[in-house]
């Protein structure tokens, strides 16, 4: 039971899944309950640390950004895959320095960099604090800079350190 | 579940139809860039159309259908768009991730080089 306790969302996001797929009924609740428990016991058995969220109403925020990002950046990269000249010489390498230092934070940066369209993650430097991202349209290098810097690393700082 | 076509309301075909036409043009674009596209690194992006805005469109019509002709709300299919979205990051990372490594272990130029390392190096074998 305590396993419960030390992965709260783990636990919520379990029962929530189980009710969606096998429909919400008190049977089912309570079989959801059951499986939420051993998977958190299985979790705990592995030692891992469960994240501590900061500012919850931030959440909404990044969410909303991430999808106004990604829904912008599908049309920037069908008109970059269909134009005639694709990207010549319009794609490439770029370092980013980054404050964010936990974890959870920075896999959460990783998968939103990833799955918008026209950005991927490549590499992160612990010692130096930098990202290595690749990008399909580098004239506009400047805006995703202060997208990253100030908006996305804001405010997950403010979500999870 | 028993499901006739013909149950479904207007709105919610043309509804419905519109976002799986945009997901599967979307998907569609996604695999003409895979092929297109010169370089590795500019192929990995190709494929997230088809996992962001290309599963998104088609799961959005998929709800409004099904909640349109059911009556209560369907929502299971935002599993598949949390999983999909989750577990995509994973394998590109792997990919991009090994494509550097093994462009920096033949010293390609165009690749940004390993981070400088040798100052550490040299205070553990100093002496």
């Amino acid at each position: 039971m305590t396993a419960i306790f030390t992965y709260p969302l783990l636990a919520l996001g379990l029962v929530v899944m189980w009710l969606l797929l096998a429909g919400f009924t008190l049977g089912q609740f309570v079989v959801a309950i059951g499986v939420a428990i051993l998977a958190t016991e299985g979790l705990k058995a592995l030692g891992e640390t469960s994240p501590r969220i900061r500012r919850w109403l931030a959440i909404p925020e990044l969410a909303g950004l991430v999808f106004r990002d990604v829904l912008w950046s599908n049309i920037a990269v069908t008109r970059i895959t269909l134009s005639q000249k694709a990207t010549k010489g319009h794609s490439g390498f770029l370092t980013i320095p980054v404050r964010l230092r936990n974890p959870s934070g920075l896999a959460v940066l990783a998968i939103v960099l990833t799955s918008t369209p026209g950005t991927a993650w490549l590499d992160y430097n612990s010692t130096q604090g930098a990202i290595i991202i690749h990008v399909l349209d580098l004239d506009d290098a400047e805006t995703l800079l202060d997208l990253i810097a100030n908006r996305y690393e804001r405010l997950l700082m403010e979500i999870f350190e | 579940m028993t499901f006739d076509l013909a149950d479904v309301p207007l709105w919610a075909a043309i509804l419905g139809s519109i976002f799986m036409v945009i997901g599967a043009l979307l998907t569609l674009v996604g695999a003409i860039g895979l092929v297109r596209l010169p370089t590795f690194y500019e192929r990995i992006h190709a494929p997230t159309l088809g996992t962001s805005w290309g599963t998104g469109g088609m799961i959005l019509g998929s709800m409004i259908i099904f909640t349109a002709t059911t009556a209560r709300p369907v929502l299971h299919e935002i599993l598949i768009a949390i999983f999909v979205t989750l577990t995509t990051p994973v394998t590109l990372m792997m990919l991009g991730r090994s494509a550097l490594y093994r462009d920096r272990s033949e010293g390609n130029p165009e690749v940004p080089p390993e981070p400088n390392i040798k100052d550490a190096v040299d205070v553990k074998s100093g002496d």
